[in-house]
């Protein structure tokens, strides 16, 4: 195709040049990112509707569309309907999701993140924030600052935005009052003093009218700071990644052939040469860099932003998720961090649980250890709490599944950022900010012993492994376990059984049964049984286990075929009926809470490695059954 | 003067690349939905360099409707060869064998089964985990709000309401068996900077976007193209030479055309700067009713 070179005609030449003018003349032009935030019915969507519509980036028909779309017919143009996307938003009114808009005068562009007023759509504000360098927090003039104003100023500091707007907006409804506007500064900045804002700037305004948004105001003559347009052309933001440590996460291995091996990924900070010396982490091989590698051709050198492809002068092998770094400048790495997590999902976080987490390119599991205390999101407040509920936020110690590379979130967000996704469901369900590694991460090295399971288990002549025992109270899990107990005992069987109500005697009597207390106790009876088959016996575990993610959490401790899910199948009324203990009755009536099947769940097994269904047989001919899958395994 | 990429448009680049190479690692069966256009022609020069030196690790795959422009199906054809690209083209049977047609079936059925239908088709045999597209956020406004990585369930849906939060550059790859992944590296592209990358990176595009004259004819407002002679012409229309190029490219008698003497990229921008209607006017489907793209995503539309 070669459109593009037809010269000769004169309106394309002209046309040429001036697109080249232009192009220059708006070379130096930045990019700014900021979001809008406020409480409902602030005005956020009109405002950014007037944004559009001012800077001349909304076409005729789009505009048609917001007049054809109202439910009001007035002449007026609804700016709100310009932006507000999803069909479910314009029958409520409301803005539930993160819409992202791009408009650009001829000293800036722009990329407006316009988030959620509601409280329940918090996590969609810090969304928002993840990517902005500049705040505008609307506030209604007639309103005042509201806890809504609060929690998202706090949240945009939470982030890491270090300056802000406050527009303090629909002025034309209480007649320009200075002293209102006054007031208003007054008690924003004596509530965000802690938040550690380095710039607040205060703008009366009317987005519906006009006023102050792009062209001064007539009716405001006693403010003499810049409009919010002036305000977002002019304002300095950003740290400079340039100047930081040089930091490159492997995201993808090239290698087309033999001759070519190379590291695709981005600069996320600093900068990097061929012929620099670099070290690879985790590993902590330095090599050089021999080529800077893009699809136009080699560089000399790359910086932050950059999306390249390193080619290193030593043979080495790296991998995804690797972060390459200058000699001395390494980053942290740990297996216990400490972090402050948003919480997203409606399943609140629970501590002992695991969860995937996604570090960059780095991807392992993690468990909360502890939560240290929740964030009051209004005032950023210290409160004690057992979990997070979705949109809470909390600082957290959180161990990995493998050792994490990283920095902290205030030194780097790209390398010190995370999001937590629940392993079932696949949901995101938490993002991440990590403050520090935890010294005791590197403190407790894994003791190396002579003697090993593969001899333990030798010398008694069996293959170790765990029975898991999983039903409803009353199912019939403990009469199973030990009658299998007696029969591979007399078989010469060295056996241990761990029994839910036994354990809760003792190890785990600090224990209740909220859920995240039954998350702690699977936990610890998992670690248990993997002691125990580690010392070589068939070990046999009785606990209700509820919940599919704990289960599965216990499988991954052991090794292939090492860990069998029995669920014991017995309806919920067969189980009520029989009710050894008591519990049911007790239970319905609401003398015992969160007992699981009346008002806390089971989640019944997809795939168990045998379902035992109690209706049609006795436990000795389950036992039997067992027995002979044993065998048939090998394991006896 | 000299060409040269601006620094806003080399930092739009990075991020699409980003984006490219994270999808390429960690799905198992990737594949670019290639729509002929021009933010395809962008995604397609996006892929090549991404993986430079190699070839993009992932096949194209194109939904033909057999009621594309033919000038669409030539540049393809010409394009995969050229840059020796493994080109997968699918068609639903069942709506070849129907004859389904816009002209006779009406927009809404002929997009349902020859794009919807089809395209679920093509991503289910071809056991497709994650397919690129290459949607834009300015587009409409429902788009505006979509996930870089917009997740679909096994039948393909969209929900709204549950799309995963993407904070910082992290996105979440997590899914069950049968579900799959939209993925969207040109979301923050705008048209003009589509068209500017377009020009500065000398791109090839269907030629189609250059005015030129065209048989058309007139219909409830929009310039229908006379491609070939499967429209029918109602009675007393006459096709008629004008001077006309298409901003959006789709099947031909469901894409509006606008009159234009803009014949080459620098004066399809200069429009564009000047223009005051968005690009998708001119695609009869968007306007079937209020929030009509957001009803044809949830059912699986791309």
């Amino acid at each position: 195709m070669t459109q593009l070179k037809v010269v000769g005609d004169e309106a394309e030449t002209e046309a040429e040049t001036r697109l080249l003018e232009r192009l220059a003349a708006e070379e130096g032009r930045g990019l700014l990112r900021f979001l809008t935030c406020g409480s409902v019915d602030d005005g956020k969507s009109t405002l950014i509707g007037r944004l559009l519509v001012d800077s001349a980036q909304v076409y005729e028909d789009q505009l048609k569309g917001a007049r054809r779309d109202g439910h009001g017919g007035a002449d007026d143009i609804d700016f709100s309907l310009l932006v507000d996307g999803l069909q479910a938003e314009r029958e409520q009114g409301i803005t539930i999701d993160v819409a992202y808009r791009y408009f650009s005068t001829p000293r800036r562009k722009f990329i407006v993140a316009d988030t959620p007023g509601h409280v329940q759509y918090t996590r969609n504000m810090a969304t928002g924030a993840s990517t902005c360098d500049f705040a505008v927090l609307l506030v209604d003039a007639r309103n005042g600052v509201l806890s809504q104003t609060r929690r998202h100023a706090c949240i945009v500091s939470l982030l890491g935005i270090k300056k802000i707007a406050v527009a303090v907006n629909k002025m034309d409804l209480i007649d320009y009052d200075e002293a209102r506007f006054d007031e208003i500064a007054d008690d924003f900045n004596s509530f965000a003093k802690p938040l550690g804002f380095e710039d607040v700037a205060f703008i009366p305004l009317s987005a519906l009218k006009g006023d102050n948004v792009i062209a001064p105001s007539a009716h405001m003559q006693w403010y003499h700071g810049p409009t919010l347009m002036g305000h977002l052309e002019t304002v300095q933001v950003g740290r400079a990644p340039k100047t930081q440590p040089f930091r490159f996460t492997v995201q993808w291995i090239n290698r087309p052939h033999l001759d070519f091996r190379g590291y695709a990924g981005t600069v996320s900070s600093g900068a990097i040469s061929v012929g620099d010396e670099v070290v690879i982490h985790p590993s902590g091989k330095a090599v050089h860099v021999a080529r800077i590698v893009t699809g136009d051709g080699d560089l000399d050198m790359a910086e932050a932003g950059e999306a390249v492809t390193l080619v290193f002068a030593e043979e080495v092998d790296a991998s995804r998720g690797d972060i390459i770094a200058k000699p001395d400048e390494d980053p942290s790495n740990a297996d216990q961090i400490a972090a402050k997590l948003i919480w997203f999902d409606e399943e609140p976080m629970l501590p002992g649980r695991s969860y995937a987490l996604k570090c960059g390119a780095q991807e392992t599991t993690a468990t909360i250890s502890a939560l240290k205390h929740k964030l009051n999101i209004d005032n950023l407040d210290h409160v004690a709490g057992k979990t997070l509920e979705l949109n809470e936020v909390g600082a957290c110690n959180i161990s990995t599944g493998r050792p994490l590379t990283f920095d902290s979130y205030g030194q780097s967000p790209e390398t010190g950022s995370f999001l937590l996704i629940d392993r079932l469901s696949n949901l995101t369900v938490a993002a991440g900010m990590i403050e520090f590694g935890l010294r005791r991460a590197t403190n407790v090295k894994w003791q190396e012993l002579s003697i090993d399971k593969g001899a333990r288990s030798t010398l008694k002549g069996q293959k170790p492994c765990v029975l898991w025992f999983t039903g409803l109270s009353g199912s019939g899990k403990s009469t199973i376990a030990n009658m299998m107990e007696k029969r591979l005992h007399a078989m010469g069987r060295h056996t241990y059984v761990l029994d839910g109500d036994n354990v809760r005697h003792g190890l785990n009597k600090d224990l209740g049964f909220s859920d995240a207390d039954r998350v702690e106790n699977i936990r610890r009876v998992a670690e248990s049984a993997r002691l125990f088959v580690d010392a070589g016996l068939i070990v046999m575990v009785s606990f209700i286990s509820p919940f599919r993610s704990e289960r599965r959490m216990a499988r991954e401790l052991f090794d292939e075929g090492e860990f069998l899910e029995i669920f014991v199948d017995t309806p919920l009324e067969l189980c009520e009926s029989r009710d050894p203990k008591g519990l049911y009755k007790k239970a319905r009536a609401g003398l015992i809470t969160n007992f699981t099947g009346i008002d806390s769940d089971y989640e019944m097994p997809e795939n168990p490695d045998f379902d035992l269904s109690t209706r049609e047989s006795t436990p000795e001919e389950l036992s039997e059954k067992l027995l002979a899958e044993l065998r048939s395994r090998g394991i006896i | 003067m000299k060409k040269s990429l601006s620094t806003y448009l080399r930092q739009l680049e990075a991020e699409s690349i980003h984006i490219m190479r994270e999808a390429a690692a960690e799905f198992d069966k990737p594949v670019l939905l290639y729509s002929i256009g021009k933010d395809s022609s962008v995604l397609l020069h996006l892929a090549l360099k991404a993986f430079y030196p190699s070839k993009p690790p992932f096949p194209l795959l194109h939904i033909d409707t057999t009621w594309k422009f033919r000038e669409m199906i030539e540049f393809r054809d010409r394009e995969a060869e050229r840059l020796e690209l493994d080109l997968r083209v699918h068609t639903n049977p069942q709506g070849l064998r129907d004859q389904i047609s816009p002209i006779t079936h009406g927009s809404a059925l002929h997009t349902d089964i020859m794009k919807t239908q089809a395209l679920k088709q093509a991503l289910g045999e071809g056991r497709y985990d994650a397919a690129f597209g290459g949607a834009r956020r300015d587009e409409e406004k429902s788009r505006a709000k979509e996930r870089i990585y917009s997740f679909r369930n096994s039948s393909h849906n969209w929900d709204p309401k549950r799309q995963r939060p993407e904070l910082w550059r992290l996105v979440n790859s997590h899914m069950a068996p049968g579900e799959s992944m939209r993925v969207f590296p040109l979301s923050n592209w705008t048209e003009l900077d589509v068209w500017t990358y377009i020009y500065l990176e000398d791109i090839p595009v269907v030629p189609l976007y250059f005015a030129k004259k065209r048989p058309v004819v007139e219909r409830d407002g929009a310039l229908i193209m006379v491609d070939d002679d499967r429209l029918p012409l109602n009675e007393g229309e006459t096709p008629e030479m004008r001077m006309i190029r298409f901003r959006t490219l789709g099947c031909y008698p469901l894409t509006g055309a606008v009159e234009s003497t803009a014949s080459t990229v620098p004066e399809i921008i200069e429009e564009i700067v000047q223009s005051r209607s968005s690009e998708r006017q001119g695609r009869v489907i968007d306007h079937d009713q209020s929030g009509s793209m957001e009803k044809k995503k949830q059912e699986g539309y791309f």
